[in-house]
């Protein structure tokens, strides 16, 4: 019984994570940046579904894509902001500019937080679910948004896939992350393949954040947290690599669940940290990393 | 080396500080505390910049540093009943401990993993607080009975005079020989070591150094607030700002970070008014100064000097 909902609780959280830190490994794949205003992207989808929603009554549905539309903007804007200026600035030195995009993300990030929190307050908002009510499983009383949250994440990482392997866009993308230099000598625009790139992103965060919204509520606050979750998950799984990720997101969701339903839910992040230093010691570059 | 006390900016550094000395003779208590705390906060960003700048390791824990220095001084006083100075002289050296701890991975991975896992530091350091709240005080803070003086004017003065030190050490240092062959290991470690130096022997003692004014800073500072919480010297927000004063006032400088700390909290309570776009306006103020001048104020000023 216990034993089930830890399964099905834990597949969903899982589900939620993996998709959350997809897009941030494609990015990292492609361009080798880090974006730390990721939960930030992800926040801002949430808090615009709720206000959608819930302020201007124009339905769940029309609210989740005008949340994951305000993701998309916000993921454009970062890359055009933020990011381009960094890379294609000639004062800072190449092997600073990771530095620098951490440190500009990372001040990108905090203003879209204080922004929200300014005109939305720091309250927890919780977006409307799509699908309401609750169905048992194997005689665990489960909401049907959690299924749904667990659906719409395997679906959106199933097209991903079909995305990058099957598409010449997408395997434009692929080369991009193996060798930017062979992509730009067979005639492709590497801005055009990074500008595709943040679309994806930006697309990816805003499912991420509004399906975050609906499961558990967010607020100005869960942006750091966020942020660092997606991190570790990447980092766990190797960056740049996107199915490690998937591995990673699964073992981190079902360890926190493991421990919040077994132990203690104060503890619920501790052993997840515990098992990221220990693969830091003994792989550093993560479990499918490829460096 | 002789050449720094000729140079301009000896000069101006040693204006700043003597008219920094006099400022209790004229200026009200509230500045004064303000002050203070931006002198220790100036510490903690020049002993980031020595890591980052010349050692070349993404330290995104400097809280973890600070943090475990100022709890055990706080912890060693609030629990056991110790001297004051006897607990800041511990609290340093537990830091440096904490340092060595986070010296071993950063010999093994380099970059976003070192990153990551002085963050997870960071974050273990929290869950740890928390978790033994019957030690740490947990989430609502440790109240620390004993402070060093409550007098304004001589708490002004001790930061000051702490700052100005731990500056000159560390600028030493940073131009010594070490600082240069710390430079050098960490733009290419593995030419640093062809050449003949102990790339891990220099890393270590940055570290240690790192750690050691990190944590005599933290709990200074623990024994000037009266208390010790993890809002003001373990969170995560409390690093970031450590790390954008010291991107702020020019990476590489040591100096820089000092006046990028005394700026970001100066700015931060000149904004107050704003409420809370404060946090906002700063942020932006920051991004633009990455974009536009990445050297920082300090970069930015002797770069000038440097072309005319």
């Amino acid at each position: 019984m216990r034993a089930f909902q830890i399964l099905i609780d834990g597949f969903a959280i899982s589900a939620l994570y993996a998709l959350g830190a997809t897009g941030f490994t494609l990015i990292f794949g492609v361009s080798g940046v880090l974006n730390l205003s990721h939960g930030a992207i992800m926040v801002a989808a949430a808090v615009a579904a709720w206000a959608a929603a819930s302020v201007l009554n124009v339905g769940t549905y029309a609210g989740a894509l005008i949340g994951v539309g305000v993701a998309l903007l916000t993921a454009f804007a970062t890359y055009f902001a933020v990011v381009k200026p960094i890379q294609d600035s000639r004062r800072i030195p190449n092997e600073e500019k990771e530095i620098f995009v951490l440190t500009g993300t990372l001040l990108w990030g905090i203003m879209i937080q204080e922004l929200i929190a300014y005109f939305f307050t720091n309250n927890a908002k919780t977006v409307l679910p799509i699908v309401e009510g609750v169905v048992e499983i194997l005689g665990v009383r489960t909401p049907k948004n959690e299924i749904f949250t667990a659906i719409v994440c395997c679906l959106v990482i199933a097209l991903l896939w079909l995305l990058v392997n099957r598409t010449r866009t997408g395997k434009a993308v692929l080369a991009a992350s193996m060798n930017p230099r062979g992509v730009t000598l067979l005639g492709l625009e590497l801005t055009n393949i990074y500008i595709v790139v943040w679309g994806i992103y930006g697309i990816l965060a805003g499912i991420a954040g509004v399906l975050l919204g609906m499961f558990l509520g967010v607020s100005s606050y869960s942006v750091g947290p966020l942020t660092a979750s997606a991190f570790s998950i990447v980092v766990l799984g190797g960056l740049g690599s996107v199915s490690g990720s998937l591995i990673a997101a699964f073992v981190v969701g079902y360890l926190e669940t493991l421990t919040a339903y077994l132990v203690s839910p104060a503890y619920r992040t501790i052993p997840a940290l515990l098992l990221l230093v220990f693969v830091m010691y003994i792989r550093p570059q993560g479990l499918l990393g490829r460096r | 080396m002789s050449s720094f006390f000729t140079s301009r900016l000896f000069f101006i550094s040693l204006a700043l500080v003597v008219v920094a000395a006099t400022l209790p003779l004229y200026v009200s208590g509230y500045v004064l505390g303000l002050l203070t705390v931006a002198f220790y906060f100036g510490v903690f960003a020049m002993a980031w910049d020595l890591l980052f700048g010349f050692a070349g390791e993404v330290n995104f824990g400097p809280t973890f540093l600070i943090g475990v220095g100022a709890y055990t001084a706080g912890i060693l006083n609030a629990q056991f009943g110790w001297s004051v100075y006897l607990c800041i002289v511990l609290g340093a050296l537990a830091s440096v401990i904490a340092g060595l701890v986070l010296a071993l991975p950063a010999l093994r991975v380099r970059g976003p993993y070192f990153g990551l896992t002085t963050l997870v530091a960071v974050l273990m350091l929290q869950n740890f607080i928390v978790v033994f709240a019957d030690l740490t005080g947990g989430e609502i803070g440790l109240t620390i009975p004993d402070v060093i003086t409550i007098n304004a004017g001589a708490n002004y003065w001790i930061a000051l005079g702490f700052m100005t030190i731990s500056a000159a050490i560390l600028y030493g240092l940073s131009q010594s020989p070490i600082g240069l062959v710390l430079q050098a290991s960490g733009q290419d470690p593995v030419q640093a070591g062809a050449l003949g130096f102990n790339i891990v022997k220099h890393k270590l003692a940055a570290f240690i150094v790192s750690a050691f004014f990190s944590g005599l800073s933290g709990a200074l500072l623990v024994f000037y607030f009266g208390t010790a919480s993890v809002g003001t010297v373990v969170d995560v927000a409390v690093g970031v700002n450590v790390i954008v004063s010291a991107v702020l006032g020019g990476r590489r400088t040591v100096l820089g970070a000092a006046l990028g700390a005394i700026f970001l909290i100066v700015a931060g309570e000149f904004l107050r008014p704003t409420g809370e776009l404060a946090t906002f306006i700063v942020s932006a103020v920051a991004l633009l100064v990455v974009l536009f001048f990445p050297g920082g104020f300090l970069g930015a000023a002797l770069s000038r000097e440097a072309r005319s």
